[in-house]
């Protein structure tokens, strides 16, 4: 499935773990976030009856629906176990029969408001940046410990750990589901921004290992921002600036893996193989993002991407303006990544002696792509000797294969 | 040609803990194993079974059943048609219950 076109019509392929999703946020509303626990074993022995039901015939036309009435009978039966205060089991009773009465276009809002309330409750600004991601990725987007855990390379002990956390936070802090509004709303939707920017960071960054997970890990991120965007984007338009960077990287997924998996850079990808569907709407939210509103991280590098896109070749893409937004990024995020990244243009405008200079001394010193660059443009200032020793540094650095393999192949060149 | 029950058994355990992606690509090898069945002619009937039900006994005992371990609750049934047991045994190895250590019982089914 590698070759499978990214796409957002690629996550409808994932019904199971977006109807868990969907359910999880939907009965959590009933049943309250520090019950948390509860609704997910409703849910996964909802998904199980969907497996024995529809492994036998074909999935309903209306996936959510039939897992809804299933869903909703499961959650009765566990209240009458738990012999819950009758009061209590009242409220329930009567909200469940009206998510069952909903219409189908109602049932379809009532979802999409479940959800964005549970998007705000997990990224929650007292939560761990990365109990924030765990607890999305398991109530949102269904993912398991295990497949978390492997998406991070992590134990599932670790994962457990971070879920665990974030669990208690709700429990103690009596989380409630909803959206913020007015001034709260304008607190809590950055945090909810960057959230799933790291999300997709972390995807994007491992998107050269081994599995196909990593990729989910993006589209999953842009699933959860397109909910965001679509309820706020109007007024918070850097979510549209965030929708429009994720969606540029998208359309370049396919683009930059060989057919044996290797990396394939920038400056010799295909540009065909770039999703024009995706491109297409990359440039729609990014003319939603309002250049009027303040400019946040989202809409430089939005920005940056759209140069990229709108150049015919790596040769032709106009460096300056991207140099520029470079600058931009780092007057408003002064840390010594965004150097590392801007040495690429500096070296396309004003050659490899000018960008060398600008790596010098960085404190990168750990990181592979810091000698990874480095090699690069002291290969291009005929430094050969100094290019090898970089690029050995740089492959003894990186822990993944396919990085070890393109810096072999440069390692090439320095002979 | 004759007709075959084939009984599905257990696999339930390690369904429970699975992913949902995981069950999505199990649920669609089920998926596919029966419409190549269907394809060729081959499937007669068949449907899942709900894992809650009644045992009655003599005296009009009806108690929630099955009481069956895990292993042995019967998940659902097909109606395969085959020349003879070995051929429909051979047919039955495909299933993807053994994936999950379940297991199929072959039964011709008698005419009349």
């Amino acid at each position: 499935m590698p070759e499978n076109r990214a796409g957002v019509d690629e996550l409808l392929e994932h019904v199971f773990r977006h109807e868990y999703g969907k359910l999880t946020s939907t009965l959590a509303r009933a049943f309250g976030l520090d019950r948390l626990g509860v609704v997910e074993d409703i849910v996964q022995d909802t998904m199980l009856v969907a497996l024995r039901q529809w492994s036998f015939r074909e999935v309903p036309k209306d996936p959510t629906a039939w897992l809804y009435s299933v869903a909703r009978n499961r959650a009765l039966d566990h209240l009458r176990r738990e012999k819950v205060a009758a009061a209590f089991a009242q409220v329930v009773v009567d909200e469940s029969e009206a998510i069952t009465e909903l219409s189908h276009e109602s049932l379809d809002s009532e979802i999409q408001d479940s959800q964005l309330q549970m998007i705000f409750a997990c990224c929650h600004p007292g939560i761990s940046a990365e109990s924030q991601i765990a607890i999305a990725l398991k109530t949102l987007c269904g993912f398991s410990v295990a497949e978390i855990a492997s998406a991070f390379i992590t134990s599932e002990a670790t994962i457990e750990k971070r879920l665990q956390r974030a669990r208690k936070y709700f429990r103690e802090n009596r989380v409630k589901l909803e959206a913020p509004t007015g001034v709260a709303l304008q607190a809590r939707i950055s945090t909810v921004l960057e959230c799933l920017y790291l999300l997709f960071n972390e995807g994007y960054k491992r998107s050269h290992s081994d599995g196909l997970l990593e990729r989910d890990l993006c589209l999953e991120a842009l699933r959860l921002a397109l909910i965001v965007s679509d309820h706020f984007g109007d007024s918070y338009h850097e979510a549209n600036a965030l929708v429009a960077l994720m969606l540029f990287h998208a359309a370049r997924f396919d683009a930059r893996t060989g057919a044996d998996g290797a990396i394939i850079l920038l400056s010799e990808q295909d540009r065909d193989r770039w999703d024009p569907e995706l491109r297409s709407r990359a440039f729609d939210y990014l003319a939603r993002s309002g250049a009027d509103s303040f400019e946040t991280h989202y809409h430089i590098e939005a920005a940056i991407q759209a140069t990229h896109f709108l150049a015919p070749s790596f040769a032709m893409t106009d460096w300056s303006s991207i140099l520029a937004l470079y600058k931009r990024l780092y007057a408003l995020n002064p840390s010594p990544i965004v150097l590392l990244h801007m040495s690429v243009s500096v070296c396309e405008v004003f050659g490899p002696e000018e960008a060398l200079a600008l790596l010098e001394g960085l404190p990168l010193e750990d990181y592979y792509l810091y000698h990874a660059l480095k090699g690069d443009m002291l290969l291009r200032a005929n430094r050969k000797k100094e290019a090898f020793d970089s690029l050995t540094l740089a492959s003894s650095l990186s822990k993944n294969e396919k990085e070890r393999m393109l810096l072999a192949k440069k390692l090439e060149g320095c002979n | 040609m004759n007709d075959f029950l084939y009984l599905f058994r257990g696999g339930a355990a390690v369904r429970a803990a699975l992913s949902p992606e995981l069950m999505q690509a199990h649920m669609l090898k089920w998926q596919s194993w029966m419409g190549k069945l269907s394809q060729e002619g081959k499937l007669k009937d068949g449907l899942p079974l709900q894992s809650e039900g009644k045992v009655v006994k003599k005296g009009g005992v009806v108690t929630d059943g099955p009481f069956a371990e895990g292993k042995e609750i019967v998940g659902g049934y097909l109606i395969v048609k085959a020349n003879n047991i070995a051929e429909a045994v051979e047919i039955s190895k495909a299933c993807p219950i053994f994936e999950h250590e379940g297991t199929v019982e072959v039964r011709e089914i008698a005419s009349m």
